[in-house]
C-alpha cells in the first residue's frame, strides 16, 4: 500500500532510519544513488545482499532493490532476501539488450520504468505490479519525468477516446498487448499503479507530478544530496499529500537549505541519458 | 484513478457524509467503494475536512507513514473529537493499527504490525466476520497486522491462524485486511448503513 506515499533511495541503514523516520512510504536500497552511478561511471549493478539484509532489519517500512534490465539471476536473489519489491531500473547497467525479466515467474512484485504508455503497457504484459516514469535519474532535473509521466497520462486519455474497431491498431501503434489495451481503454486508467520517479528534488516537484497524475513519488539523489536530508524529506512527503495546497507547499519549501544540484538534459549528451535503456 | 487536480471531492450522492483519511495509503479504492455503496466520501487530509462527516475510513498504507501525516497535519484531535461523538470509525490494515491503544486510542488493542510477514507473505483467505457480513468474504492481507491484545469490551468478530484480524468496540470496527481491494462490496454497504444518521 504504497500509493499517495514517497520512495526513498538510500545507501545504508542509517539513511533508511532517516528516510522513515520522515515518512516514507518504502525505501530503495542501493549502494550509490543515480548521481553517484552518473559521476563514478563504469557498471552499476544490485547491490550486496548484506547490505540490503541490514536496511531491512533497520526499517518496518517495505525495502525495495534494482536489479538490471534482465539480469533475471539478480531478481531470484532479491527474492531470497524476501525483498519486498524489485525494480527492473534503467538507472543499472542492462544486462540484456533484447529481454526484460519475465516478471511472471517470480512472486515477488516488480516495478519498471516507462517513458510513454506502450512501454508500460509491455511492462505489464511482462508481469510489473507497478510503474514509474524514467525521468532522468540523478539529475534532479524534472524535466523527463514530466515528459513521461505526460506521455502515459495523456495516451491513456486519448485510448479512452476511440471506438472498440480502432483499438487493434492503437495496439499495433503502442507496441503494446491488445486485451490490455481494451482494458485500459475501458478503466481509463492503468491495472498497477503510477508512480514518479527520476529527478524530483523539491517539494514543488513531488507535487506537480502528483497534480499530472502520479499515484506517489520516488526521490533518489534528490534527498540525501541535498544540504539537510531529513528536513527535505519530511518536506516532500508533505507536498506528495497536500499536492492540491500550495499553502502547505510553501510552508514545508521554507528553510530547506540547498536542493541537490541540477543538471541540465543538454549537458548530458545522447550517452548520458538513462532513460533510453529498456524498450 | 488518481484525482485530478481540484476535483478531489466527488458531489453529493445523498448518502452519508464519509470521510476517508487521504494522507497517504490506499484510499482512493475505498473513495470509490464508498460511492458505489450510495455515500458521499470525502477525502480528508486537514482538520476542517472531519468537520460534519457521518463516518469516518482509516485505510491501509504504511502505518508509521500515516501517523506522520496525521501529526503533521494535526489530524488527531479532529479524529478523537469525531469518535467522542460515536460517530463511526472503521480501520482497515495500517488503519487498525492507528486506531488501536498505541496511536489515537480509538479501540482498546495493541496490534503487531506486519504479523504475518513482508510483502512475500501476503495472502487472501476466505473468512466469516460476525455481525457484519453473511456467509464467507474474501479478505486480502498484504503485510498485515494482527491484533496482539485486547481490552474490555472489545468484540473479536474473526480470527486467523488464531490471531484476532477484525474486532469491534463501540462504533470502532478495525480490519487486518483489505476489504477495498476486492470488488464485493457488502462490507462497505454494512459501514455506510451504521453511519447513517
Amino acid at each position: 500500500m504504497l500509493k499517495g506515499g514517497v520512495i526513498m533511495d538510500v545507501v545504508d541503514a542509517e539513511q533508511a532510519k532517516i528516510a522513515e523516520e520522515s515518512g516514507a512510504c518504502a525505501v530503495m536500497a542501493l549502494e550509490r544513488v543515480p548521481a553517484d552511478i552518473r559521476r563514478d561511471g563504469g557498471v552499476a549493478r544490485m547491490s550486496n545482499p548484506r547490505m540490503i539484509k541490514e536496511i531491512q532489519d533497520a526499517v518496518s517500512i517495505p525495502v525495495m532493490a534494482k536489479v538490471r534490465i534482465g539480469h533475471f539471476v539478480e531478481a531470484q536473489v532479491l527474492q531470497s532476501l524476501s525483498i519486498d519489491f524489485i525494480d527492473e531500473s534503467e538507472v543499472l547497467t542492462p544486462a540484456d539488450e533484447y529481454n526484460h525479466v519475465d516478471k511472471f515467474e517470480f512472486d515477488a512484485p516488480f516495478v519498471c520504468g516507462a517513458t510513454n504508455l506502450g512501454e508500460a503497457l509491455r511492462r505489464i504484459g511482462e508481469g510489473a505490479a507497478m510503474i514509474r516514469s524514467k525521468g532522468e535519474a540523478g539529475t534532479g532535473n524534472v524535466v523527463e519525468a514530466v515528459r513521461h509521466m505526460r506521455e502515459i497520462v495523456g495516451g491513456i486519455k486519448k485510448l479512452t477516446t476511440l471506438s472498440s474497431t480502432e483499438l487493434p491498431t492503437a495496439a499495433k501503434e503502442l507496441q503494446a498487448p491488445l486485451e490490455l489495451v481494451r482494458e485500459v481503454a475501458t478503466a481509463g486508467w492503468l491495472p498497477v499503479p503510477v508512480f514518479c520517479a527520476g529527478g524530483i528534488a523539491t517539494p514543488a516537484d513531488a507535487a506537480l507530478m502528483m497534480q499530472l497524475g502520479a499515484e506517489g513519488n520516488f526521490v533518489g539523489s534528490g534527498i540525501f544530496k541535498s544540504d539537510d536530508p531529513e528536513r527535505r524529506a519530511k518536506a516532500i512527503v508533505e507536498a506528495t499529500t497536500h499536492f492540491n495546497d500550495p499553502d502547505r507547499i510553501a510552508a514545508a519549501s521554507e528553510q530547506l537549505g540547498e536542493a541537490m544540484p541540477g543538471i541540465e538534459m543538454a549537458a548530458l549528451g545522447e550517452d548520458g541519458r538513462l532513460a533510453g535503456r529498456g524498450w | 484513478m488518481p484525482d485530478a487536480a481540484g476535483s478531489d471531492q466527488p458531489a453529493s450522492a445523498g448518502g452519508p457524509r464519509i470521510g476517508v483519511l487521504a494522507v497517504q495509503g490506499g484510499f482512493q479504492r475505498h473513495v470509490e467503494h464508498l460511492t458505489e455503496a450510495g455515500a458521499e466520501p470525502v477525502e480528508v487530509r486537514i482538520p476542517a475536512d472531519v468537520d460534519g462527516l457521518d463516518g469516518l475510513i482509516l485505510p491501509g498504507g504504511e502505518s508509521t507513514t500515516i501517523t506522520m501525516g496525521i501529526e503533521s497535519a494535526g489530524l488527531g484531535p479532529a479524529i478523537q473529537a469525531h469518535h467522542a461523538a460515536d460517530l463511526p470509525i472503521l480501520g482497515t490494515c495500517a488503519g487498525m493499527i492507528v486506531a488501536g491503544r498505541e496511536h489515537l486510542g480509538l479501540i482498546d488493542i495493541t496490534t503487531k504490525r506486519n504479523a504475518f510477514g513482508r510483502q512475500l507473505a501476503s495472502f487472501e483467505d476466505d473468512i466469516e466476520v460476525e455481525g457484519i457480513v453473511d456467509g464467507s468474504i474474501r479478505a486480502v492481507f498484504i503485510r498485515a497486522p494482527w491484533v496482539e491484545s485486547t481490552g474490555k469490551g472489545v468484540e473479536v468478530l474473526a480470527e486467523v491462524r488464531e490471531h484476532p484480524v477484525a474486532v469491534r468496540q463501540g462504533t470502532v470496527t478495525a480490519l487486518s485486511f483489505h476489504p477495498e481491494l476486492t470488488p464485493d462490496n457488502r462490507i462497505h454497504k454494512w459501514f455506510v448503513n451504521a453511519c447513517h444518521k
